[in-house]
């Protein structure tokens, strides 16, 4: 029954949701999410069955055994117990039980065993404190929050395959239509792999509490078709759009403490304990999620972040207005 | 000569100092036993209010009822409180009570040790309720912990968690650990040690055998977490690495350690749980329970069984396939001896005529929502299928379901049950119908469509979500059902009141029931039997009134 | 009182009620909490064995307490002597065993805090320093405050031994504690095999 509300959700009132930005686990589009969808499908079914079975003898037996209104007050014969009723439901639960685990080692073994084919796309992903880095080693490409990754053809695969690891606490990658959850856990690695099999973006969060902003610690992966994505390399990996309107917001930027925690490529800007801001405005989206990336809100954030995620480690700069505005001039141009 | 017998009201000549000063100086196992239970009805009012703020905050999305500090504080005093300050201390009440009257002793093995643990445990709530008090103060110095009730690390390392907030949860529970252990380690004594004559292992009540169980459990389950709570705090204070990620330390070696405790404690509370059922539905089927020995026996193995499966809270932690396949395969194998009770408590009521007053009625909701809380366990137990589901609302939902729908609903039917042993007097049937009815509206307007959001990809421990992930209307359903359930609890408390100064008198044996408490008067005397009973079988008050026809002919 | 022997009169005359004494039920219990605390820290031990992300190491550090074992085994036998003597009735043999095994208890406390001093001073070696020092300092430690826990009991039975009150009848008194005495033993040999001969 809640499979089929899941199928075809319908909320009675307010924005019905576009069934795209559902993370719905029951709306796979991969092998991995797949795979999870037929195994909780059988179990989903079996448990159904028992369920039925034992509500219908609940049922009948306090409906068929209350006490009627003419009841003559004597006691009903004592029964004791009844060794062949024992071993029949000791015997059928465990065979149900067999049955469900041989289906489920299958599973796992397949998720957890899969090899890495030549084609595919590696990735590191650092947990922080509350949003996401990630780099392509081999690529060359350093970004935060939205992940790119193409999508992955059966005949021609190309995966992607994760790292996962963390600067501070534990954090978990959740992507419900893409794969089952692995957690970020500092001084360890994890490892985890998604080939979607269709382009589009897919939504998530961090599934492991890590701290005050843990709500907010968005996750989006855009899965771009092959070529896409090489567009999309090739725009990762240029180096800081530069120009000269914008000397003074970025005079400003290089001169306080920005430089701290951010890094812009090709330029002093080299901390790493706050997101890459190379390419900046190739993102839908800032503070993870929290905010869509637009001007007003560009300049929001950088004045008091508590507006948008209170919370976050992200310290409010106490610009002047002037500043402020330079500032967030100089980012808007770093695409 | 009529025996006198202990009231909770004050008797005319005695003033109320001298009232109290009996109450707290005590060692007897009843007054221990209702001190217990009204220390824990106190906290499940305040963990209520607790849940009702979060569900307030959650009812739309991007609501701003309360910040996300205060929130993420909410979260993990609710289940603090609820867990160590409801759940255990009225289990602990409640076996306190009933144990020596139901094996026909006249205390417990060690009264002394019995105060010194439930005031240990008392203390233990305070400490860390005062977390509260600390207030704002000097950058965290203090305030109620806020890193959930499994406290993960490193978030609770001094570099991530500042100030005090952690270290009430540490020492509070600390504090409550040991009297947790001084109760089982007097449970076990008791009901070893103290049985009337006749009444071998094989003759005890379910009840005596569920809470033996459990103590045992208690024994096991509680140390490894006073284990990892030292070891934190030598971490916070002396600099300890033991969960240090920076020094080398391993953020999963506190998973292990706290689920190796985490696991069986839900065995803990829920054995006594399916005590009261046992006991209960026979009474109301008017018929023993169908198959003891084989309820024994399924006891014993949920006892050892689940000490094997802690770590299907970590399938999502990056274990290799084979530990994920292995801890899959216990917590499926678990269900079995589970199934069995259920299967048992159908058979008791089977060929039986049953009454539905209000202990039977929440017994009854019982077996239909453990059920369900059972089978949503084995969807969990199924890695893959975990790694999608955990973490979310369908494990929240899925333990809610257990703890409120189970446990409380037992409880529940504990109280009006046992109410009149232990207040002289009946309780009102209509009120307590009320009640009923109006808490499972309240419990499956909330419990059941919880599980939605959760299969929809909704995180637990979140103080607000996006709009638009077809999460709104589900939240929105859930905290519309708490006020049911708050409406009910009151309505509860209110009637026991109102039934403990107005009921009728109750007599010994108002269920004409079959167990040595009910031979008692009610309230009993302080020394619980005039002689020491003599029994021959499971239901000596049954041999009693059929001499014609003994259970100990046929057992 | 010894454990609970009722003869049961009108029905059955040969039926003796008898249950096992709840004093040792209940030591047995608090026994195996304790167990479960030590294996836990044992686990953590053996988990961070070579873990170490700086020195110094054990090998570097660690002597083998010969001596200090030796004296703390041994006083498991003379308090088993001790508790043998007082079933006996034999009251100045008691109180003579028992005064050694308190000495043997002292003597291995106080070469416990030789070897934490020659480690903290000459050697840098705190539970901060590293994992190493962590999980040896917390397990010893452990250990450790549970011989004084025992130290104490005995040192006021002495006490009481000394003022004449104890008496044949609290033999199964002594009896109990010395379970604890034995139980804290059997910990020792454990720590000891994973601390000085597995761990370094």
């Amino acid at each position: 029954m809640m499979a089929g509300c899941l199928l075809a959700v319908q909320p009675a009132f307010g924005n019905l949701p576009d069934p795209s930005q559902m993370p719905n686990m029951f709306r796979p589009a991969s092998t991995h999410a797949n795979s999870i969808v037929q195994l909780s499908i059988f179990v989903l079914i079996i448990t159904a069955l028992i369920f039925v079975v034992v509500f219908s003898l609940l049922t009948y037996s306090i409906v068929k055994f209350r006490k009627r209104a003419d009841d003559d007050g004597r006691e009903p014969a004592p029964v004791y117990g009844s060794n062949q009723v024992e071993l029949a439901w000791t015997v059928i639960p465990g065979l149900i039980v067999l049955v469900l685990f041989f289906a489920t080692a299958r599973v796992i073994h397949a998720i957890q065993g899969a090899r890495k084919p030549a084609g595919a796309i590696e990735v590191i992903a650092i947990g922080h404190q509350f949003w996401w880095e990630f780099r392509y080693p081999s690529l060359g490409v350093v970004t935060a929050n939205e992940l790119h990754v193409p999508s992955s053809d059966p005949s021609h695969p190309t995966p992607t395959f994760i790292t996962l690891l963390s600067a501070d606490t534990d954090h978990s990658f959740w992507i419900p239509r893409l794969a089952g959850k692995t957690d970020l856990i500092p001084n360890r690695v994890n490892h985890m792999w998604i080939d979607p099999n269709e382009t589009g973006i897919f939504v998530g969060q961090c599934a492991q509490y890590c701290g005050t902003q843990h709500a907010k610690m968005l996750l989006r992966v855009y899965v771009d078709a092959p070529d896409q994505f090489k567009q999309w390399v090739q725009g990762q990996t240029k180096p800081a759009h530069l120009t000269n309107e914008v000397i003074e917001g970025r005079r400003i930027f290089e001169t306080t403490a920005c430089i701290n925690c951010h890094a812009v490529s090709g330029t002093v800007a080299d901390g790493h304990f706050g997101p890459d801001l190379t390419h900046l405005m190739s993102r839908d989206t800032i503070a993870s999620g929290a905010a869509p990336n637009t001007t007003e809100n560009l300049r929001l954030w950088i004045q008091d972040p508590d507006a948008i995620k209170p919370g976050s480690l992200m310290p409010a700069m106490k610009l002047n207005e002037r500043d402020l505005d330079a500032v967030t001039t100089y980012l808007e141009t770093l695409r | 000569m009529a025996a006198r017998s202990i009231t909770l009201t004050a008797e005319v000549s005695q003033p109320i100092g001298t009232t109290l000063h009996d109450w707290v100086v005590t060692v007897d196992h009843k007054k221990l036993g209702i001190l217990y239970i009204l220390y824990a009805l106190v906290f499940l009012l305040i963990g209520g209010i607790e849940a009702t703020i979060v569900r307030v905050q959650l009812m739309v999305p991007n609501n701003h009822f309360v910040s996300p500090q205060v929130f993420n504080r909410l979260f993990t005093m609710h289940g603090t409180t609820m867990i160590f300050f409801v759940a255990m201390p009225i289990l602990f009440g409640f076996a306190n009570y009933l144990i020596p009257l139901m094996i026909g002793t006249r205390d417990m093995a060690f009264p002394r040790l019995n105060a010194w643990s439930f005031w240990l445990t008392a203390f233990g709530g305070l400490l860390l309720y005062f977390s509260f008090i600390g207030g704002n103060g000097l950058y965290g110095a203090g305030n109620a912990p806020d890193v959930g009730w499994f406290a993960y690390a490193p978030l609770t390392a001094t570099t991530f968690s500042l100030g005090h907030s952690t270290d009430f949860w540490t020492l509070g529970l600390l504090v409550s650990g040991f009297g947790s252990i001084g109760t089982a380690i007097n449970i076990l004594a008791t009901i070893i040690c103290l049985r009337c004559p006749g009444m071998t292992l094989g003759k005890m009540p379910l009840l005596a055998w569920m809470n033996l169980v459990t103590a045992a459990m208690v024994l096991l389950a509680i140390s490894p977490l006073t284990a990892a709570q030292i070891m934190l705090s030598l971490d916070r204070f002396l600099g300890a690495h033991f969960f240090d990620t920076q020094a080398g330390g391993s953020a999963v070696l506190w998973m292990h350690f706290f689920w190796i405790f985490g696991h069986p404690e839900v065995y803990v509370l829920v054995l006594p749980a399916f005590a009261f059922a046992s006991e209960i539905i026979p009474v109301f089927s008017r018929k023993p329970i169908f198959g003891y020995p084989v309820m024994v026996a399924a006891t014993i193995a949920i006892g050892f069984v689940g000490f094997s499966v802690w770590a299907h809270h970590m399938f999502t932690v990056g274990m290799n396939s084979y530990a994920n396949s292995f801890f899959t395969i216990t917590t499926m194998v678990i269900g079995i001896p589970t199934g069995i009770k259920i299967f048992n408590w159908i058979g008791t009521m089977w060929g039986g005529k049953i009454a539905f007053k209000t202990p039977m009625l929440f017994c009854i909701a019982f077996l239909f929502q453990f059920l369900i809380a059972g089978l949503t366990g084995i969807m969990l137990s199924a890695a893959p299928f975990d790694w999608q589901l955990g973490n979310s609302y369908f494990v929240v939902a899925h333990f809610h379901y257990v703890i409120v729908g189970g446990i409380l609903f037992t409880l529940f039917a504990a109280f009006y049950y046992w109410f009149p042993k232990m207040s002289g007097r009946m309780y009102n049937e209509t009120l307590g119908k009320w009640h009923f009815w109006l808490f499972l509206i309240g419990f499956h307007l909330t419990f059941d469509f919880m599980h939605i959001p959760g299969l929809l990809g909704m995180p637990r421990r979140i103080y607000t979500y996006e709009a638009g992930r077809g999460w709104d209307i589900w939240n929105l359903i859930c905290t519309i059902g708490v006020f049911f359930q708050i409406v009910a609890t009151l309505l509860f408390i209110g009637s026991l009141l109102w039934s403990y100064f107005n009921g009728k008198a109750a007599g010994n044996d108002p269920w004409d029931a079959w167990t040595l408490e009910w031979s008692t008067s009610s309230p009993p005397t302080e020394y619980n039997f005039a002689q020491i009973p003599v029994v021959k079988s499971r239901r000596p008050l049954w041999d009693i009134k059929h001499p014609e026809d003994p259970d100990w002919k046929y057992e | 009182m010894n454990s609970q022997a009722i003869l049961l009169s009108s029905s059955s005359p040969e039926l003796v009620w008898k249950l096992p004494s709840r004093g040792h039920v209940g030591m047995l219990s608090l026994i195996a909490a304790e167990l479960a605390i030590f294996t836990i820290f044992v686990v953590a031990y053996l988990f961070y064995i070579g873990k170490s992300l700086t020195g110094p190491m054990p090998k570097d550090v660690l002597e083998v307490p010969i001596f200090a074992t030796i004296c703390l085994l041994s006083s498991s036998w003379t308090i088993h002597v001790a508790v043998k003597a007082l079933q006996n009735g034999r009251l100045r043999t008691f109180g003579a065993w028992w005064f050694v095994t308190m000495s043997l208890g002292f003597i291995f406390l106080v070469e416990t805090g030789r070897e934490w001093h020659h480690l903290i001073f000459e050697k840098g070696l705190t539970i901060s320093t590293n994992l190493f020092g962590t999980t040896y300092y917390s397990l010893v430690g452990l250990h450790a405050f549970h011989v004084v826990v025992g130290l104490i009991g005995i040192a006021i039975a002495m006490i009481l031994i000394l003022l004449g009150k104890v008496k044949k009848e609290h033999s199964e008194r002594a009896d109990v504690f010395s379970l604890y005495w034995h139980f804290v033993d059997v910990v020792w040999i454990v720590v000891f095999t994973v601390v000085y001969i597995i761990g370094r």
